[in-house]
């Protein structure tokens, strides 16, 4: 069997699987010599032009650049730095739209040139043979070369390939039907690009070096085999013209007849393929120290009067390449980049030349319709079959448009879809002119954009799940953490030290609040539960009241006493509260009793000023005028005489407390006294003296409200009043009140304070009712230990709250009428 | 006799594929549920809860019990007729109560807002949120799966959901829109 060189020699190529033959059109341009580079207006430059990541910008707006001046630099293979092409100002860095099918913007660096063209500084080498494979990689990288032939790989990654080469592929088929970039570019630079070839066999040292060009190119062909001549292991092989031949896989399959698997990179069938161009830009850079700052573009189409190649700024728009090749068709522009078979239509003829930019085409209106001026002429496939005949890369075209109009991703893979090299063979030949290459293209990005997102969702799956697992940690951390603080709490309580013993107290006061919560808040539920029936208890009454401050002033103090009670006490945790009031009550006598006395005053204080609110409220909310300044002195004399009543009781009650011998025995009194005043079933004469003085009192204030009330007055002066009596009086006092406030005409503005003043009473009154109860909830239920009358208390603490809320409510329902009344008259 | 030697031979036939059957059901058992997994997999992952479940694969588990299919926003029509296939069952309309509108979102913080209170970090179902309390919080993009659930905790209101530019890495072909025509 022949080897792959004989055969090249004899001539003999394999063939790849279809292909076509459309109409050349390399007529246009391929005779006229390069045009030489015109500097723009202004040019655009994408900091990515290349497949991978864009560098990072090194330059700011407003920055005078040199010609070959690095505007980014990269820190990875797969980024790419750009150069400034020529000398001029960054004029800005904005998103600029860039070529690509999408017509979307990327950022880009845009330079206003001075038409200086200024070098900056550069270092030629005459021999690569004198640098390392090291320096020319590193020379090519930053020398920004990436495939000029239209892929935009990096071309350092390609050439840096650690595997055995065999075939080195020189591309320069150029199958397009109107490109003639490469032709040229071998007729008149035919040594350089002779130099970058060598620069590639020092770097990757291959056994063979094949140069592929179609038969179409006679005088490229002629120039390259007399610069190779002398080169034994560089072969030109002159391929027949047949699309797409310039295709990498299809190539290789011309040249060594091997077919690359799907998915597969040439290198590992150690072949490499470089572009003509991408030789030229390495040449260039490695000897001359130039960047890939400028390339040759054929410009060509029907619709131009002077097609012809230009060599070409990167960056430079495409409009200024038409112009300069004297676009005639200015009604309906229709710009393509790229060849007729592959290209895209651009949206803009601001868009930018990039690097791998080969053919800007200029079509008339017969050449290539518009895609703007026509609609689709696509009808339905008739299964012929010749799409399948003529594809390159051996698919079923047909299979694939179901497929993809379906969106049946998993069977467009199966189909390989993806092993399409989008060559457009198939959409040539359609008679049903489907563009099928469209549909691959969609069918292409949805399942990459797909990819995508099955990435992304695999990650947020895993970063939930991470999630998760990092909250049930800290939530058994947590759990740890306290059980341990819990554990070296309980240690320290039980050690025994004068430092366990203040917890514990600190725990027993806590627990002792935690239980008088609860029993308020029971009894909360309970007043709720019992409003409806409590109407005829409304005991705004004094006796409550004074039982409710006489009950609260003892909580207090038992609460005062059990601190520092607790400080000494040497008794169970688990001892009751009130048993420990008890008996520190006891122990300390001197200053119980002296308590017990101020407690005593401060009652009788209350009372004395509950006494005289009560005569005021009244005594404004009289609604007869004429008598009013005459009640108004009475009811201040009759608060006076209150007042003077009250103190002169509460010294007496001092004073008898002082004087009591046995301290435990008053102690017992005020207790029992208190007790039975808590549970007002009846009033208590049998007690001792400060109880009865706390009678008298109650008496008095009786008395005082019977002189301020017209109707209610006799029989509260008794000794034997009932509860139930009580609270009637009550209801009327208040009842009376709501009326003289709601009912009573008030023209004057007198009136109205007085309407005001009353409605604030009445709602002080309540508050305090209100505060009364439910303060009194705590001790009473504490003292239920040695309380005798426990049943009997509790309820009537429970009436008396319930009598509170309810006063509250109509004080606050009063108030509402008072400040509304003001405000409708 | 030759009835006795058919019950026997089919007897025999019988306990040996049983035997066989039995065998398998223990050594090729199959642990956890298959049907959730895959029905896992189908979903987007936004982690968003607005199917009523606390996070894709417990709407999975719920839908391989019988839950409605058409409860996951995120996924649309698509992911809708993905279960649909997988669970053999009719395709339904998404429901209803769900918003329509599945454009890709991510999460946006406005730093200059944002007090630092940590409520957003507790909602965010992925932890794509970074900050500490009553410092300024900010969202990692790329992690950011669009679920929404931490606009709502936002004392400030400082969190808005930007749907995702299209860039020429995302870009879809589209060829029933009329190409952009150029402009002089």
């Amino acid at each position: 069997m022949e080897s792959v060189i004989e055969r090249i020699q004899k001539g003999h190529f394999s063939h790849f699987h279809g292909g076509i033959h459309p109409p050349e059109q390399k007529f246009l341009t391929s005779t006229k010599p390069i045009a030489s580079a015109q500097i723009p207006e202004q040019l655009i430059i994408p900091v990515r032009q290349h497949i991978g990541q864009a560098g990072d910008i090194i330059v700011a707006v407003g920055d005078k650049v040199l010609k070959g001046q690095a505007l980014s630099a990269s820190n990875s293979p797969m980024q790419l730095p750009v150069h400034a092409p020529t000398s001029g100002i960054i004029s800005a860095i904005e998103n600029a739209v860039i070529p690509h099918p999408s017509g979307l913007s990327e950022l880009c660096i845009i330079i206003t040139p001075d038409h200086e063209d200024t070098w900056r500084k550069r270092t030629i080498c005459p021999d690569h043979h004198l640098l390392s494979k090291d320096q020319i990689l590193e020379k090519i990288a930053n020398s920004g070369i990436a495939g000029m032939g239209g892929a935009g790989f990096p071309t350092q990654v390609k050439v840096s390939t650690l595997a055995k080469i065999n075939y080195l592929i020189i591309n320069a088929a150029e199958c397009e039907p109107y490109i003639t970039a490469d032709d040229l570019l071998i007729q008149e630079h035919s040594p350089t690009v002779l130099d970058g070839i060598k620069i590639l066999d020092h770097l990757l040292a291959p056994k063979n070096i094949l140069i592929g060009i179609e038969d179409n190119k006679a005088k490229a062909i002629e120039t390259l085999q007399k610069a190779t001549a002398d080169i034994a292991h560089i072969h030109v092989c002159v391929i027949p013209t047949k699309y797409p031949s310039g295709g990498e896989k299809q190539l290789i399959k011309i040249l060594t007849n091997q077919e690359v698997p799907s998915g597969v990179l040439p290198s590992s069938l150690g072949i490499v393929m470089q572009n003509v161009a991408t030789c030229f830009a390495i040449a260039d850079a490695v000897i001359n120290d130039t960047p890939l700052i400028k390339r040759v573009v054929t410009v060509s189409g029907q619709a131009l009067d002077k097609p012809q190649n230009i060599w070409s700024l990167i960056g430079t728009p495409v409009g200024f390449l038409t112009q300069h090749c004297d676009y005639k068709n200015r009604q309906h522009k229709h710009l393509i980049m790229g060849g007729p078979m592959m290209g895209f239509s651009l949206s803009n003829d601001q868009i930018p030349v990039i690097k791998s930019t080969n053919c800007i085409l200029a079509p008339s209106e017969a050449e290539i319709e518009s895609p703007y001026s026509t609609g689709t002429k696509e009808v339905e496939c008739i299964r012929c079959g010749q799409c399948a005949d003529v594809c390159p890369a051996q698919l079923l075209p047909q299979e694939l448009q179901w497929s993809a109009k379906a969106k049946d991703q998993q069977q467009l893979t199966k189909l390989n879809l993806f092993d399409c090299i989008e060559c457009g063979a198939c959409a040539y030949v359609c008679p049903s002119q489907i563009p099928l290459v469209h549909y691959y293209r969609v069918a292409k990005a949805e399942i990459r954009q797909q990819k995508l997102l099955d990435i992304k969702a695999e990650k947020a799956k895993v970063r939930f799940e991470a999630r998760k697992e990092r909250l049930e940690r800290e939530k058994i951390a947590r759990a740890e953490k306290h059980k341990k603080a819990a554990e070296a709490r309980k240690a320290r309580m039980n050690s025994g030290t004068s430092e366990a013993k203040t917890e514990k107290s600190a725990v027993a006061a806590a627990l002792a609040r935690v239980k008088a919560k609860k029993a308020q808040a029971s009894t909360d539920d309970h007043k709720i539960n019992s409003e409806p029936e409590s109407t005829n208890e409304q005991a705004s009454d004094k006796k409550d009241q004074v039982a409710n401050a006489i009950a609260r002033a003892k909580a207090k103090k038992l609460a005062k006493q059990a601190q520092l009670k607790e400080g000494q006490a040497t008794e169970n945790l688990t001892t009751d509260n009130d048993k420990e009031a008890s008996i520190s009550a006891k122990l300390d006598n001197v200053t119980v009793s002296d308590k017990k006395a101020k407690v005593a005053a401060a009652i009788a204080k209350a009372k004395a000023k509950k006494l005289q609110q009560a005569e005021n409220s009244n005594d404004s909310l009289s609604t007869d005028t004429q008598a009013k300044s005459d009640e108004d002195k009475k009811a201040k004399v009759a608060a006076a005489v209150a007042k003077a009543k009250a103190k002169a009781k509460a010294k007496a009650a001092e004073r008898t407390q002082d004087d009591k011998p046995d301290v435990l025995v008053a102690n017992d009194n005020v207790a029992s006294a208190i007790d039975v005043d808590a549970s007002s079933a009846k009033i208590d004469i049998a007690s001792t003296q400060s109880a009865a003085e706390l009678k008298k009192a109650r008496i008095a204030a009786t008395i005082e409200k019977a002189k301020a009330k017209a109707k209610a007055k006799s029989s509260l002066t008794e000794e034997t009043i009932k509860t139930e009596a009580k609270s009637s009086l009550a209801e009327e006092t208040i009842k009376t009140e709501a009326t003289a406030i709601t009912e009573a005409p008030i023209p004057g503005a007198a009136e109205l304070k007085k309407a005001k003043v009353a409605a604030a009473v009445a709602k002080a009154k309540a508050k305090k009712l209100a505060a009364q109860a439910q303060k009194v909830a705590e001790p009473e239920n504490s003292e239920q230990g040695d309380d005798d009358n426990v049943i009997a208390s509790a309820t009537d603490s429970k009436k008396a709250r319930i009598a509170a809320a309810v006063a509250k409510a109509k004080a606050k329902k009063l108030a509402a009428d008072t400040n509304k009344s003001p405000t409708s008259e | 006799m030759s009835a006795i030697i058919a019950i026997l031979v089919l007897g025999v036939i019988a306990a040996l594929f049983g035997a066989l059957l039995g065998y398998a059901s223990v050594q090729f058992k199959v642990e956890g549920d298959p049907l959730a997994e895959q029905l896992d997999a189908l979903l987007p992952q936004t982690q968003c809860g607005q199917c009523g479940y606390p996070g894709c694969k417990p709407y999975a588990e719920a839908v391989a019990n019988g839950e409605a299919i058409n409860k996951c926003a995120p996924g649309g029509e698509d992911t809708i007729k993905k279960i649909a296939d997988l669970m053999g069952v009719e395709v339904q309309p998404l429901d209803e109560n769900h918003e329509t509108d599945n454009t890709p979102k991510v999460a946006f913080i406005i730093e200059e807002d944002c007090i630092g209170c940590t409520k957003c970090i507790q909602a965010c179902p992925v932890d794509a949120i970074l900050g500490t309390t009553k410092q300024m919080h900010t969202i990692i993009a790329d992690e950011c799966t669009g679920c929404d659930l931490c606009v709502a905790p936002c004392p400030v209101d400082c969190i808005e959901m930007i749907p995702l530019a299209t860039t020429t890495q995302n870009w879809q072909w589209d060829l029933s829109t009329i190409p952009v025509v150029q402009i002089d």
